[in-house]
C-alpha cells in the first residue's frame, strides 16, 4: 500500500529531515479531503493540527460582525496552513474555509508536540521551519498594509 | 527617400483615436499622428512622452502591441495634473509626442527560456507589449507565466484580456489582489506569495517585474529564493523623467539616468541603490 512517506519526504518544507524523522512524522498524519465551502477549521477550536495542501485553494477568513467575511489570504498546493497547534494556547485565531475541493495531509498537532518535546533535535527542526514560514507570511502581510498598487500622488 | 529622424525634443502632433476607460482610475489611449509621418516601431519595455497641450508633459510606458505600427497604444492612471487632464480627452482630441526612448524588456534574449513576468498594478501596461511579442513567437520561448498582483478586483487591468489568456493552454496566468470583494474567488495576497508555487524552471528562466518599487524589491528577493540567478531579472525603473534624452538629470538613479540606460535594467545593475533612502 502507498504510504504518505515519499510525498513527505519530498516536500520542500519537510525536505532534509532525517528519514527517522520523517517515519515519526508519517505516523501523526493522515490524508484528507475538504469540499468547497467546507470548513477545514474554525476560530476559536482547538487547534489540534496543521495542513500541507496538495491541492485547491483555502482561504483565511475572519468574521467581523460590521464588515462580515474578510478573506485575508488565499494558501494553495504545496503551501503549509496552521501553526497554532504550536503556540499556545493552541486555538485558532482564524477561519480557513475550501473555496474549491482541496485536499491535504494533515499532521497531529499534539501527536507532534509530544514527539518535539522527547527529542528537542526534531522539535528545533520543527521551529525553523515554521519560523521561515511565519517570517515570510509577516512580509507578506506588511507588504499588503502598504496598499503599493494605490495612487500616491508625489 | 527616407523621412529624416524627429528631433527627440519636438513633440509630434498625434490625435486620440480611441478611448478605453480601464478602471476608476486608468484608461488606455490609441493614437494616430495627425501627418503622413513614418512609423515608429518601438520595442517592448521603452515609452514615449506624452505632451497634453497646456497642462505638461510626462513619460507613460507603451502598452501597444509592437507588431502593429499603426498606431501607438498607452495605459495611464490619472494621479496627478498632466495625467488627470489626459483622461478627459476624448476621440479626436490632440496631444504631443516624443519617443520611443530608453532600454526594454529582454524579449530576444529570453528566447529558450521560460518567462516568468511578474506585474503589480499599473505596471502590467509596460509588460503586455512584452506579452504581445513574446505569444506572437511563442515557439521561442519555454513556459510563459504572468503573475499579476492588484489592489482589489475592481483595479484588475486588462480583465478581459487576461481571461483571453487564461484560457489560452500554453500560458499560465496568475491573478491576486490585496483586498477581496465578496465575490471575489481567486487569490488574495500580495503577489510575491505567488511565486513559490508558480510553474517555471528557475534555473532556466528569465524574470520581467514591473510595478511599485518595494514591490519590484520583495519580488526580486523571492524570484532569487526560488532559485532564479540575480542577473536573469529585469526591472522596469520609474522616476520624474523629463528630457527622456538624458540631458537634465531629474531621473538620475545613482550613477544611472532612468530615461536614458533605462527604463529597463538588469537587476544586478541597480540593486544597490534600490531601498537607499537617500537616492
Amino acid at each position: 500500500m502507498e504510504t504518505l512517506e515519499p510525498i513527505l519526504a519530498e516536500h520542500p518544507f519537510l525536505k532534509g529531515l532525517e528519514p527517522r524523522f520523517i517515519q515519526l512524522i508519517v505516523g501523526c498524519a493522515s490524508n484528507l479531503r475538504f469540499n468547497t465551502g467546507e470548513y477545514l477549521f474554525r476560530e476559536g477550536q482547538e487547534a489540534g493540527q496543521f495542513y500541507i495542501l496538495r491541492h485547491g485553494k483555502v482561504a483565511i477568513e475572519l468574521a467581523a460582525a460590521e464588515r462580515g467575511v474578510i478573506n485575508i489570504q488565499t494558501v494553495g498546493e504545496g503551501d503549509i496552513l496552521g501553526w497554532s497547534w504550536l503556540i499556545p494556547p493552541y486555538s485558532w485565531r482564524f477561519d480557513a474555509r475550501a473555496l474549491e475541493l482541496t485536499r491535504a495531509i494533515a499532521l497531529d498537532g499534539k501527536c507532534l508536540r509530544a514527539k518535539c518535546e522527547e527529542d528537542h533535535q526534531l522539535g528545533y527542526e520543527f521551529l525553523k521551519r515554521f519560523s521561515h514560514i511565519i517570517a515570510q507570511r509577516l512580509e507578506a502581510t506588511r507588504l499588503q498594509l502598504l496598499d503599493l498598487y494605490g495612487a500616491h500622488p508625489k | 527617400m527616407n523621412a529624416p529622424s524627429p528631433d527627440p525634443m519636438v513633440p509630434v502632433p498625434y490625435r486620440v483615436q480611441q478611448v478605453w476607460r480601464e478602471t476608476h482610475d486608468t484608461f488606455t489611449l490609441e493614437l494616430q499622428p495627425t501627418d503622413d509621418l513614418p512609423e515608429r516601431p518601438f520595442i517592448p519595455g521603452q515609452f514615449n512622452m506624452l505632451y497634453v497641450f497646456g497642462a505638461g508633459e510626462v513619460p507613460i510606458s507603451i502598452s501597444g502591441n509592437p507588431n502593429l505600427h499603426t498606431a501607438l497604444v498607452h495605459t495611464t492612471r490619472a494621479v496627478g495634473q498632466v495625467t488627470n487632464a489626459m483622461r478627459r480627452l476624448k476621440r479626436g482630441g490632440m496631444l504631443g509626442v516624443r519617443g520611443p526612448f530608453g532600454s526594454h524588456w529582454p524579449v530576444q534574449e529570453a528566447e529558450g527560456n521560460d518567462v516568468v513576468i511578474v506585474a503589480g498594478g499599473i505596471g502590467l501596461a509596460p509588460l503586455r507589449s512584452a506579452l504581445y511579442h513574446l505569444l506572437s513567437q511563442r515557439e521561442k520561448y519555454g513556459k510563459i507565466v504572468l503573475l499579476y498582483g492588484t489592489r482589489s478586483p475592481s483595479d484588475i487591468l486588462y480583465r478581459k484580456e487576461l481571461e483571453h489568456w487564461r484560457a489560452h493552454l500554453d500560458l499560465d496566468v496568475q491573478v491576486t489582489v490585496d483586498r477581496a470583494s465578496d465575490d471575489w474567488r481567486g487569490n488574495v495576497g500580495v503577489v510575491t506569495t505567488l511565486i513559490p508555487r508558480a510553474p517555471f524552471d528557475p534555473l532556466n528562466a528569465t524574470a520581467m517585474v514591473c510595478g511599485p518599487e518595494v514591490m519590484m524589491r520583495f519580488t526580486a528577493q523571492e524570484l532569487q529564493r526560488r532559485g532564479i540567478s540575480s542577473e536573469s531579472i529585469f526591472v522596469s525603473m520609474e522616476r520624474n523623467m523629463q528630457c527622456a534624452v538624458g540631458f537634465c538629470g531629474h531621473c538620475q538613479f545613482g550613477p544611472k539616468f532612468i530615461c536614458k540606460d533605462g527604463p529597463v535594467f538588469h537587476y544586478n545593475e541597480i540593486k544597490e541603490w534600490l531601498g537607499k533612502r537617500e537616492i
